[in-house]
């Protein structure tokens, strides 16, 4: 671990120095790294910012007033007084061990509280921030979102790799079962594919998903399995920013929920605050000490998950569940109006939740759509059932397009790992993966999400304009062929992705000097989580 | 600047009855060599800083010192207690006393070089090295050298 400390004593030229060394003697010897300013009368040379920084725990032993405290705000500290360092440095050092391993996780409320409490940083202390509770929820949100990064990374590579391999039909071909609602495509029955976890995985009958749409629908199906865990582990992370390990349990398997409820990743970072709520509310009980020894590994897991699994499943659940019906149906009675104000809706559903119930509801809405109309197989008259379907594709594509185009042209805006984020986007977003925006609309929802849905609004509007047809149920770029006027199409979308992402860059510059912050802070998370 | 200690300030076998004493028998070496112009004020201003804090310090050290309106030059007495004098030191009688004298006005240079020798004492091998010393002359160089003053 790495120590700062900070000594004195009344007359400034003894104890002060004495304590420094055998601070420092103490620490080597324990394999500590201690950093002592002594604030004696041969006066004082201060740590620098750096030092401070990265300091994990700080030693008070002075016995005058510490000249700079609010320098160490918010570190786990010890205050010891300058004779027990001159003593009994061991000692020290062991205490400042423990208070550091105590101490609650940096991003923790009672973190907060403890920065919170200390004075205002001087301009002169410098290299000290006051965190507020907007950029604490939002460096929660960053920590589940840094860990959710590379699923769907990994995930939307994968399924936009079994397109390359398989070409569109490597959706129904590994979904398709006639148990299962779905579309039909050239005489086969799939099921939806925007959202659940389907069947066969939990079956692990890969073998049937080898023989039918071979090499292509394995890695398709991998990606899948990668992206059912997207919202988990952004629930389960943004719960563990908040409580530390005992949120970890409860925020996946209410993220898992919000996954099977088709609650979206909305609904996992419902079920993350949630979880981490609950899970911190219950670590800091008083409880007897016999219960102690058990509330970590039965007590704590087995009522956050209970109540979180509750809550998930029935207060957030059943409105869902109700309001997607309520959509379908409302969506169904709008059929018949103007074709271009359908298709701003859809584009606006698509845009909102990225792959949530919003957006499964319009998708679930045009691939029906489809299924009938190529089921009737009527040709040479106009299709409104297949221009649905290419607009909600077309609109699917322009947030992650969006979001890859804001990260590329205005990089200072983005962390690190939003901008290879950003570079996936393209891909993502290529193959009609809507998914590959929730990292930045996770992060920066009230930003992002008005972003993506004008941006898919105008898109989905366009391609009901131009009359775009489409006879396939996914598959972005890799199905351009079975598109009709295809450039009018690629137009559309280019549109829709400019506009998202000036949209994004002006409502994230607006802010931007907040945003440094955050990245500052992001890149600290990311270290720790390295 | 005036070396912190001299050969004349270091007693090798000192019989004190107690802290007090020991402190006032390295004072009158102090005021012997010119740097303590007042034996009792400077001896006062010491009990003052000692009723703050005991300076029994681990490992056989007392450690007497003040900041003094009557020292002239910042000086170091040093003694060798082989029978020990307690100085209040939790963990047993010092055998070593170390009389610290800095005058209260002046610049930072010679508290740079007390500080320097706060941190030497300690070390283990330093007070052993005292302690070997074979005569005043060798300690009295051996803790100039140490502390880096000239």
């Amino acid at each position: 671990m790495k120590f700062v400390a900070v000594t004195s004593c009344p007359t400034g030229i003894a104890h002060t120095y004495m304590a420094a060394e055998n601070l420092e003697q103490a620490g080597k010897a324990a394999g500590h790294d201690v950093q002592v300013e002594t604030q004696g009368s041969a006066g004082t040379v201060p740590l620098s910012d750096d030092v401070i920084a990265a300091a994990d725990g700080v030693i008070y032993a002075a016995d005058l007033e510490v000249k700079g405290k609010a320098r160490f705000a918010g570190k786990p500290y010890i205050d010891v007084g300058v004779k027990k360092a001159v003593h009994d440095g061991e000692g020290v050092i062991a205490a400042a061990v423990a208070a550091v391993e105590n101490a609650p996780k940096a991003g923790t409320p009672e973190a907060a509280a403890m920065a919170a409490a200390a004075p205002a940083p001087s301009s002169s202390g410098g290299g000290t921030r006051n965190v507020g509770v907007g950029t604490k929820v939002r460096q929660w949100l960053m920590t589940g979102v840094s860990y959710m990064i590379p699923f769907v990374a990994a995930g939307g590579i994968l399924i936009a790799l079994g397109f390359l391999f398989g070409g569109e039909g490597v959706v129904y071909k590994t979904y398709g079962s006639a148990s299962q609602p779905g579309g039909m495509w050239e005489g086969v029955v799939y099921p939806d594919i925007a959202g659940g976890l389907p069947a066969k995985f939990l079956s692990g009958d890969f073998d049937a998903v080898l023989s039918a749409a071979g090499f292509a629908g394995i890695l398709f199906v991998l990606g899948k399995i990668s992206f059912f865990l997207l919202v988990p582990i952004l629930s389960g992370y943004i719960a563990f920013a908040i409580a530390d390990r005992p949120g970890l349990v409860p925020g996946i398997v209410g993220g898992l929920l919000a996954g099977l409820l088709g609650a979206g990743f909305l609904g996992g970072l419902v079920s993350g605050f949630a979880a981490g709520g609950i899970a911190y509310a219950m670590t800091r009980l008083r409880v007897p000490k016999g219960v102690r020894g058990i509330m970590p590994v039965v007590v704590i897991p087995l009522v956050s998950v209970t109540v979180v699994g509750l809550f998930m499943i029935f207060v957030v659940g059943k409105p869902i569940a109700a309001a997607t019906t309520a959509l379908t149906n409302w969506l169904n009675g709008l059929s018949g109006s103007t074709a271009i104000l359908l298709g701003v809706i859809l584009g606006l559903m698509m845009g909102f939740d990225l792959g949530g119930p919003i957006n499964k509801v319009a998708y679930t809405f045009a691939t029906a759509g489809l299924t009938t109309a190529i089921a009737v197989q009527s040709t040479g008259q106009a299709q409104p059932a297949l221009q649905i379907m290419a607009a909600v594709m077309a609109a699917g594509m322009t947030p992650p397009l969006g979001m890859a185009l804001a990260t590329a042209v205005r990089r200072k805006l983005w962390t690190e790992a939003e901008r290879e984020n950003g570079l996936a986007c393209w891909l993502l977003g290529a193959s009609f993966i809507t998914e590959g925006a929730i990292p930045f609309a996770a992060a920066h929802p009230l930003r992002v999400i008005p972003s993506t849905m004008a941006g898919a609004a105008v898109t989905g509007g366009l391609v009901m304009l131009f009359g775009n047809e489409l006879r396939a149920p996914h598959g972005g770029i890799f199905v351009l062929p079975l598109v009709s006027s295809p450039f009018l199409y690629l137009l559309a979308i280019a549109i829709g992705t400019v506009i998202t992402a000036a949209l994004v860059i002006l409502l994230m510059s607006l802010d931007a000097k907040n945003t440094e912050e955050i990245a500052e802070s992001e890149d600290a998370i990311e270290g720790v989580a390295a | 600047m005036t070396d912190l200690i001299t050969e004349d300030l270091v007693i090798l076998d000192l019989v004190a009855t107690d802290k007090v004493d020991a402190a006032r028998q390295l004072a009158q070496k102090l005021q012997a060599a010119g740097r303590v112009t007042d034996l009792d004020g400077f001896l006062a201003d010491v009990a003052a800083r000692e009723a703050q804090m005991a300076t029994g310090m681990p490992g056989g050290i007392g450690l007497p010192h003040a900041r003094s309106d009557y020292v002239t030059v910042p000086s170091l007495g040093l003694a060798r207690v082989p029978a020990g004098v307690d100085f209040g030191a939790p963990d047993g009688p010092a055998t070593l006393v170390f009389l610290i004298a800095a005058p209260t006005g002046g610049g930072s240079e010679h508290l740079t070089i007390l500080a320097a020798l706060a941190r030497r004492l300690v070390r283990p091998a330093f007070r052993q090295t005292i302690i070997d010393a074979p005569d005043a002359a060798a300690v009295a160089s051996y803790v100039q050298g140490e502390v880096g003053g000239q």
